[in-house]
């Protein structure tokens, strides 16, 4: 750990950097997050001076898909709190499955751990043939990875007891192969996903949904632009629509939550 | 207790804890003088998941108003704040909470090196640290860095802790200013309130 490496005002520099040169604005981003990778980035590749640092950033692209990859917080975990995809799966998901056809948008769904475990629900309840799961993320390689929908084999024994803990019905290893290192999902479940890049700080709403789930992206924003987003889901969501957040995320102090109805203890809210 | 006079102003205190932590919380929750002026942080490693039990083990306890951390909450005076398990807890400058859910640190989220170092950029020399009882070197780093800043790192005595590997490490590597029995530990915290 290096203290100082970089500071408040550098953070602001190199931010307005990115924006100017890559269109991309981090600048509402929870400050304290934001610095605290860039920081750790900083480190990591060796970095001698913060000149050199910004020159990187603003001119080597291919050094910014490495800047924009690290920056973003990319951790994320198959059936992450089984509570809340017994929730979808015994609330949610049954509610939606009275409509013709299903739209989901997963927003910021990183390398597509949860696009997958929404789609295993999705096929144990008979629904995933007449679904469509949106995967969008800010980042293109993540997205690389989550079409792959290869995840650390090492990993599986972890998700395997959340999916049994969430009310999963089936041997979780029926939905992968195992080769050394990786497992491979099933194409069944990769061939209802649609991936593509989209920046929830400035790309607009692109279609309209039954379900959003965007979990542990909206703890990197500062409370402006979580607001912005929420205006943006309301946007995309039909009327009794279902917004997800993650586990420490609300809709509270939000002008509109009044529009919502909050789903039992779980982080789901359904548009009135 | 000569140290704490020495210290000025006492802003925030975070307690950073592991295996064999919850028995010293314990024993310092109920000692807790209800005239406490500065927000407590409170990281311990555990298990994900059950997550309230902890914050709930510890209301019973004292008469301040102890909660999970929140979200973008602001740290308020005489509050107790509980780091929700398998998040980091980061501050801002305007004192309010962000949690992160990036990779572990030392194996651990939520990491006592996080919080301790963003609340070392925060507070600076108003700051106060206190390592406790477990069985990795999760904080050492953190201590060292609330050291550079000026504030004021403490650790229990690593001879009554249940797990003395932590404290030891950072007797060893981050020379704290104070070392402190379990029993004492109470006391020293009522000590900090600011007149």
């Amino acid at each position: 750990m290096i203290i100082d490496a970089i500071d408040n005002e550098q953070v602001e520099t190199l931010l307005n950097d990115v924006l100017e040169a890559h269109g991309y604005d981090f600048l509402e981003y929870s400050h304290a997050s934001i610095k605290r990778r860039i920081t750790r980035l900083y480190t990591l590749d060796n970095f001698v001076s913060f000149a050199e640092f910004r020159y990187a950033v603003r001119t080597d692209n291919k050094y910014f898909k490495r800047f924009l990859e690290e920056i973003t917080v990319n951790v994320t975990e198959m059936f992450r709190d089984p509570t809340f995809y017994k929730s979808l799966r015994n609330d949610v998901l049954p509610a939606l499955g009275t409509y013709p056809f299903i739209r989901i948008w997963v927003a910021g769904c990183s390398t597509g751990e949860e696009a997958y475990s929404l789609a295993i629900v999705l096929k144990e309840l008979n629904l995933l043939n007449k679904s469509l799961i949106y995967a969008t993320d800010i980042n293109p390689s993540v997205l690389e990875k989550a079409k792959q929908g290869m995840f650390p084999i090492n990993y599986l024994k972890g998700y395997s007891e959340n999916y049994v803990q969430s009310g999963g019905l089936k041997d979780f290893s029926s939905y992968y192969t195992a080769n050394y290192t990786l497992a491979k999902f099933d194409e069944s479940l990769s061939s209802k996903m649609i991936f593509s890049t989209h920046n929830l700080v400035s790309d607009h709403s692109f279609n309209e949904f039954q379900l959003i789930l965007c979990r542990n992206v909206l703890i990197y924003f500062d409370k402006d632009l979580q607001h912005k987003v929420f205006q943006l889901f309301d946007n995309s969501l039909e009327k009794l629509g279902y917004l997800a957040l993650g586990s420490k995320e609300s809709l509270d102090f939000w002008s509109n939550a009044k529009d919502y109805k909050r789903i039992k203890t779980e982080k789901i809210w359904r548009k009135l | 207790m000569a140290e704490t006079l020495i210290h000025g102003k006492c802003s925030a205190l975070v307690i950073g804890g592991s295996a064999g932590s919850l028995d010293v919380l314990l024993e310092i929750f109920p000692n807790l003088s209800t005239r406490i002026n500065f927000p407590i942080l409170v990281v311990t490693h555990r298990k994900s998941g059950n997550d309230s039990l902890l914050t709930d083990l510890l209301k019973n306890r004292t008469s301040l108003t102890v909660q999970e951390a929140e979200e973008k909450s602001k740290l308020l005076p005489g509050y107790i704040y509980i780091v929700p398990a398998d998040y980091h807890l980061l501050i801002e400058n305007n004192h309010t909470i962000s949690l992160d859910y990036s990779e572990k640190v030392n194996y651990s989220r939520p990491s006592i090196d996080v919080t301790f170092q963003s609340a070392a950029e925060v507070f600076r020399d108003e700051l106060v640290c206190i390592l406790l009882s477990g069985s990795n070197a999760d904080g050492v780093e953190g201590l060292k860095i609330v050291k550079k800043y000026g504030g004021l790192a403490v650790i229990q005595n690593p001879e009554t802790a249940i797990m003395p590997y932590m404290p030891q490490q950072a007797l060893n590597y981050a020379k704290p200013s104070i070392i402190l029995d379990s029993l004492k530990m109470a006391a020293f915290i009522n000590g900090l309130i600011n007149k």
